[in-house]
Formats: C-alpha cells, sequence, structure tokens
C-alpha cells in the first residue's frame, strides 16, 4: 500500500555525516526505516548513528546494495553527487537540499533522466510510506511523525514540505489515512512533477484517493489537468491551491521560489479552474478535504 | 537578480555581440556630450531593473545633442515603477529593418534550459504565436549546428543565417557559462546591411549561483545596488533576520491593515494570506518565518510589526512544525509584546502552531492567557475564529 518507497527500502543518505542528516538520519531509524549506508569523501571507516560512511557511492552499495538515496550535501555539490548515484545504478534520489544553482539542477536531471534514476525534489522534505518507511526529513521527529502521518489509502502531494504534514495531519485527526506522500519540493525545476507521480498512485492498488497541495507559478497543475482532461484517472483527486492572493501581486514572489506569477502563466485562479475543468475536486477551504474525502471513497479510507 | 540593460550590454559586447554604441550618464550634460560624440541622434533609456519601459514611458529619442539634454532632463529624476531614475543609457540610434527576439531560459516542463526564437520580435513577443522553442543540454559541450537550425527555421539565409547562428549559440553559451536564469535579447534587430544589433538585453543571474560567479558580479554592480533596494520596514526585517542565522524570515511585506501576521513556513503562509483576505479581515503585513528562530528574532519581528501605527493585533499561525520549536516562538512573541507594555492577551488574536514542543508553547501561552490553537483547528478555521472575536 505505496508507491515509490516501503518497508523493504533500503536507503543510502548521501551527506550523512552533515548536520541536518544528523537529525533525520536517527529519528528516521526510529521510526523504522532502513538506513543502511553513507557517503561522506574523506570519512570512509567511521559509523554515523550506527550506519556505516563511507568515501564513494561505488564502495558503499557494493557492501550495502540500496534503492533508494537521500541528498543532503550542501548546494555546490548536489549536481556531483547526484551524478555519482545515477552512475552507479541508484533508481531513486530524494534530494533535500535547496538553493541549488539552476544550471546544477537541469544537469543532474539530465543525467538521472539518461540514467533511469527517478528525482524527487530538490527542496523535497521527503517521501513517507506511513507505518513503512520514510525517505527524507518530513514530519521531524519519529513520534511526531507517528502523531501526524498514519497508514492508509490516500496519497498526498505537495509542493510545501510543511503542508504535506498540514495535510496529513488533517487526515490523521480524521481518521484518513495515507499511502504514500511525496513533498516534491517548491523550486520552478524538480524531478517528479504531480504528473509523473500521478500514474504510480494509479497502479497502487491500495491507494483510493489523491489529495495535492497546489501553489502559485509554473505550470505543473496545468499538465496534469491537460492530461486528465483526456485520460480521467480512476482516483478521484482533489486539489487545494495556496496563494491565491498572488494574482493581485504579479511578480512578486511569496512563499517558494517556484511561486511566482508572470503575465497569464502561473496563476492561481487559471490552475483552480483548468483543475476543476478536468474533473479534479477544488476547495477553497483546507479544512473541506476530509470531508471530500469520504463524501468520495467513502469512510473505509 | 535582474541586470540593468546597460550592464548586460557590456557583458555581451565583451563577448563579441554586436552592440550599439552608447554610454551611462547622469545628468543631462553628460546627455549632450554623449550625443554629440555619438553624431546625434540618440535614445535614451532609464536604467532600472524592471521591462516594459517604452509603454512606462521611459525610453525617448533625441535628434540632436540639445534635444538629448532636454530629454534627459525630463528622464532623470523621475519615479518610474518604483525606482527612481539616476542613469540613463544614451546609444547611437540604429535603423533597424526587423526584429527578431532571442532568448535563453530555464524551462520547468522540459526541465531543461530551452531557446526561444521568433521573427516576431519587439514589445509584445509574449503574445506572439510562432515562437521556437529548443532545449539544450547542461550536460554535453554545445554545439554549432543547434544555431544552424534554428537561423534555418526562422528562414534565413546567406550572410545573414550565419551570422544569426552564430548569435544563437554566443546565446547559448553565454546563457551557461554565467549562470544566468534568463537571458534576453528583444529586439534583435536587423539592418538594411544585413547587420544584426542587439537593441535591447535582458539578463537574470541565478542567485543561487553567485557563490561561483565572483567576477561577473564585479561587473554589474550598478545593477546589485537597485537590487538591494529596499523599503526601511524592509531593511529592519532583514536586519533582524541576518543578526541571528537561526530560522529565517522571509520577505517582509507591508500592508495597510491592522491585522499583524507572523506566519510560515513556504506554503502555509500562501495558504493563511489567503485565508486571511477571504474572511475580509485587514493584514497589515505578509512575513514568512521558518526553521528554528531564536526567541530574539521572533521578539524583534514581532516588535518591528507591532510598531506600525495601524496595527493592534496579531496572528501567529503555522503548518504543523517539525522543525520550528513552538515554545521559542510562543517565548519570542510574548517578550516581544511585553516589552512594549502591551497585554499579550489582547494583542494575540489566535496562536496557532502544533508540533515539535507544543505542550511548553501552550504553558507559556497559558500563563499570559492566550489561547491556543493546535493541530484539530485547521488554518481556515483559525482565521475563522479570529473573524468572529472582532
Amino acid at each position: 500500500m505505496s508507491i515509490l518507497v516501503n518497508t523493504d527500502t533500503r536507503i543510502l543518505v548521501q551527506g550523512i555525516t552533515g548536520r541536518e542528516a544528523a537529525t533525520f538520519v536517527r529519528e528516521s531509524i526510529q521510526y523504522g526505516a532502513r538506513v543502511v549506508a553513507g557517503v561522506t569523501p574523506g570519512k570512509g571507516g567511521m559509523q554515523a548513528h550506527g550506519v556505516p560512511v563511507f568515501d564513494t557511492v561505488a564502495a558503499a552499495l557494493k557492501a550495502n546494495p540500496c534503492d533508494a538515496t537521500i541528498i543532503s550535501v550542501p548546494a555546490p555539490f548536489v549536481r556531483d553527487a547526484a551524478w555519482e548515484a545515477a552512475n552507479n545504478g541508484l533508481k531513486l534520489a530524494v534530494i533535500i537540499t535547496e538553493n541549488i544553482p539552476k544550471r546544477d539542477v537541469a544537469a543532474l536531471l539530465e543525467r538521472a533522466s539518461t540514467c533511469g534514476m527517478r528525482v524527487v525534489g530538490p527542496n523535497s522534505l521527503g517521501i513517507i510510506s506511513p507505518g513503512q518507511t520514510r525517505v527524507g526529513m518530513c514530519g521531524g521527529k519519529a513520534e511526531d511523525v507517528r502523531r501526524a502521518y498514519k497508514p492508509g489509502f490516500t496519497g498526498v502531494i505537495s509542493r510545501s514540505g510543511g503542508m504535506m504534514t498540514e495535510i496529513a495531519s488533517l487526515l490523521t485527526q480524521n481518521d484518513i489515512g495515507q499511502s504514500t506522500c511525496v513533498s516534491i519540493g517548491g523550486d520552478p525545476l524538480i524531478g517528479s512533477t504531480f504528473l509523473d507521480l500521478l500514474p504510480l498512485y494509479e497502479d497502487d492498488p491500495n491507494t483510493r484517493a489523491l489529495v495535492l497541495f497546489c501553489e502559485p507559478g509554473g505550470t505543473m497543475e496545468e499538465r496534469l489537468a491537460e492530461h486528465l482532461a483526456v485520460h480521467p484517472s480512476r482516483l478521484p483527486v482533489v486539489a487545494f491551491v495556496g496563494g491565491r492572493f498572488a494574482d493581485r501581486m504579479q511578480g512578486q514572489r511569496f512563499g517558494h521560489a517556484g511561486s511566482i506569477v508572470e503575465g497569464n502563466s502561473g496563476s492561481p485562479a487559471g490552475k483552480m479552474e483548468v483543475l476543476r475543468k478536468a474533473g479534479v475536486h477544488v476547495v477553497e477551504k483546507l479544512s473541506q478535504i476530509p470531508g471530500i474525502i469520504h463524501d468520495l471513497v467513502g469512510r473505509e479510507v | 537578480m535582474r541586470i540593468v540593460e546597460y550592464e548586460t550590454k557590456q557583458l555581451l559586447k565583451d563577448q563579441g555581440f554586436p552592440v550599439p554604441q552608447g554610454d551611462l550618464v547622469s545628468s543631462p550634460q553628460e546627455a549632450n556630450q554623449v550625443a554629440a560624440r555619438l553624431g546625434g541622434q540618440v535614445v535614451l533609456k532609464v536604467q532600472i531593473p524592471l521591462g516594459g519601459r517604452m509603454k512606462a514611458g521611459g525610453v525617448r529619442f533625441g535628434d540632436s545633442p540639445e534635444a538629448a539634454e532636454l530629454e534627459a532632463g525630463a528622464l532623470l529624476g523621475q519615479k518610474i515603477r518604483g525606482f527612481t531614475v539616476d542613469r540613463l543609457l544614451v546609444e547611437e540610434k540604429i535603423s533597424i529593418a526587423s526584429e527578431v527576439y532571442l532568448g535563453a531560459l530555464y524551462d520547468a516542463n522540459s526541465r531543461s534550459p530551452v531557446l526561444l526564437a521568433s521573427t516576431s520580435g519587439g514589445i509584445d513577443v509574449e503574445s506572439a504565436g510562432s515562437v521556437i522553442r529548443r532545449p539544450f543540454s547542461c550536460v554535453l559541450p554545445p554545439s554549432d549546428y543547434i544555431g544552424r537550425e534554428v537561423a534555418a527555421q526562422l528562414g534565413f539565409t546567406g550572410q545573414v543565417f550565419l551570422r544569426f547562428s552564430s548569435l544563437v549559440n554566443q546565446v547559448i553559451q553565454c546563457f551557461l557559462k554565467w549562470d544566468a536564469a534568463l537571458l534576453e535579447i528583444n529586439p534583435l534587430g536587423l539592418d538594411a546591411r544585413g547587420a544584426w544589433w542587439v537593441a535591447d538585453a535582458h539578463l537574470d543571474l541565478d542567485d543561487d549561483a553567485a557563490f561561483r560567479q565572483a567576477q561577473l558580479l564585479e561587473k554589474v554592480l550598478y545593477s546589485a545596488k537597485l537590487a538591494s533596494q529596499k523599503s526601511e520596514f524592509e531593511l529592519l526585517a532583514s536586519k533582524i533576520n541576518q543578526a541571528d542565522h537561526r530560522g529565517v524570515a522571509g520577505r517582509l511585506v507591508r500592508f495597510d491593515g491592522n491585522l499583524g501576521l507572523l506566519i510560515g513556513g513556504g506554503g502555509a503562509s500562501l495558504t493563511s494570506f489567503d485565508a486571511v483576505l477571504d474572511a475580509g479581515l485587514k493584514p497589515a503585513n505578509y512575513c514568512e518565518i521558518g526553521g528554528n528562530p531564536s526567541v530574539w528574532k521572533i521578539q524583534e519581528l514581532t516588535k518591528l510589526i507591532l510598531s506600525q501605527p495601524q496595527v493592534d493585533r496579531l496572528a501567529v499561525i503555522m503548518n504543523v512544525v517539525s522543525n520550528t520549536r513552538v515554545d521559542l516562538v510562543a517565548r519570542g512573541v510574548i517578550k516581544g509584546i511585553l516589552q512594549m507594555n502591551l497585554d499579550p492577551a489582547k494583542v494575540i488574536v489566535a496562536f496557532r502552531i502544533p508540533g515539535s514542543w507544543e505542550n511548553e508553547g501552550r504553558a507559556i501561552l497559558d500563563h499570559y492567557g492566550v489561547r491556543y490553537f493546535g493541530r484539530e483547528t485547521s488554518i481556515d478555521q483559525v482565521v475563522e475564529a479570529i473573524k468572529c472575536q472582532s
């Protein structure tokens, strides 16, 4: 009952000895995630939270095969770390780091696509399949994660990491569990969009509904709507668009780097309209989400 | 960071682009001298980091040095779209037979940089229909055939074809080399003799790549100065932010309402601000907090927001937090309000931050009689509760 990651997922952490990784690795392990190896060049042979550290991805994978990597290295080194992961055959990379130069993001996405590695992020808080594993840092400490997320049948994709936990918590409060929640990152240039992830949820027999947190800027929502208009999904899709006020303040950036409205592109009102036309249930208030999920898929979610 | 036209053109000139002769001036007398040197007929353009200057009246023409002086006098000191004009580009007037748009930027859809070209260049290229979109690689070394293919697609032949294709390749190379977020030549003018001219150019540098573009940044100091211009309110906020590395206070934007806001993080601040406007409440500011800010930082931000005379109430709203400590935010807000000799119970109309250390935070707020909202109350419901109080 999940996509991308589950209880068996073996996780590599690139940048495992960094400050941010120190917190999320410990808490992820406590949550039940199988973090089996880490990489920090020059620190090979050490241990971090009981996880062996290697100098290279190749050495790490040779000792402990992995299914996914979390990239949490400083922005100037992310492109290199992602290429290293892709060239060593990893198939899923979650990039936590933010403020990466756009040229590096484009270069790493291009290389990942050539090598068949899926990228989530950059500026992602991670992926969580509640009750199974967490690949990243969403939800914070293990006890907080258990409180906000619970296993179930609703998928969540969010352009905001914080709002992903907020929405999951809202669902959990109303007894609606989640299959997998993906924080895709708030930047304009990212590896996995709504449309990229939709088929995975559609193929997951245990996902029965999908909730999206959308923001101003970009054309990710419009692309999803175009697709849904032609290929209706078996899943009811509920969307909330944050930042409607941005329509009145063109060219000004609020929130994430990706949420900027310029000209006709990226307008929240436009996104809401095309999503509605494509059959998506667009709600005006967050608090309407649980009710609409109950209406759409019944109480057994 | 947006680079003004003059500095963009200097950078392009250094790379061999055909840029008209011109100079930067800051007085009508200088405009006269430059116009005389250039042979009389000139165009004068305000140097502000925004587009649409023609429509905003920021571009004028002078047929003689005296006329240029007069026009410069009219433009300098004007306020155009929020910027006071203190520099003009005075440039030789080129007779253009046709205009082309040429640009490069990152495209979220193809996840790569993309070259855009159109024969309907000029002011309203955005609404023009036929734009060629050509994604290019950030991994492979640039190859000249891309320029030839684009030139052929646009229908150019002979020398014009060759010169245009080499300009396309130069745009791609400069875009990558400079870590640009956008490089646009619009219009790229073609004169009667078949020569191309960079009539106007727009460069946006990727701020996230500043760490490796030190040399380039030394050549765009005027743009850097304009980019750092902030209102007094924003300046104070950014001082508070910089004085303590813990946590972030994103841009503070001022509005004229009476309800001060401390909201966060990125997505939740958007959601909260929408809810506030939907409820018909009047926000005094937008202020996005995130990370794990210190008590001091929150205290100072609280005081800054409450120091505006029209502000009498404060709402603190965040999503379920994992990194931010609820108790530290609560302490900071209370301290700020007490230091202003105000009553927290009266000033704070809502405090809604569920998550790490929420029990400790709640205890602090209880002590001062402030109502705490937890995760059971969603963001829009909190705002609704504020509305009911007023």
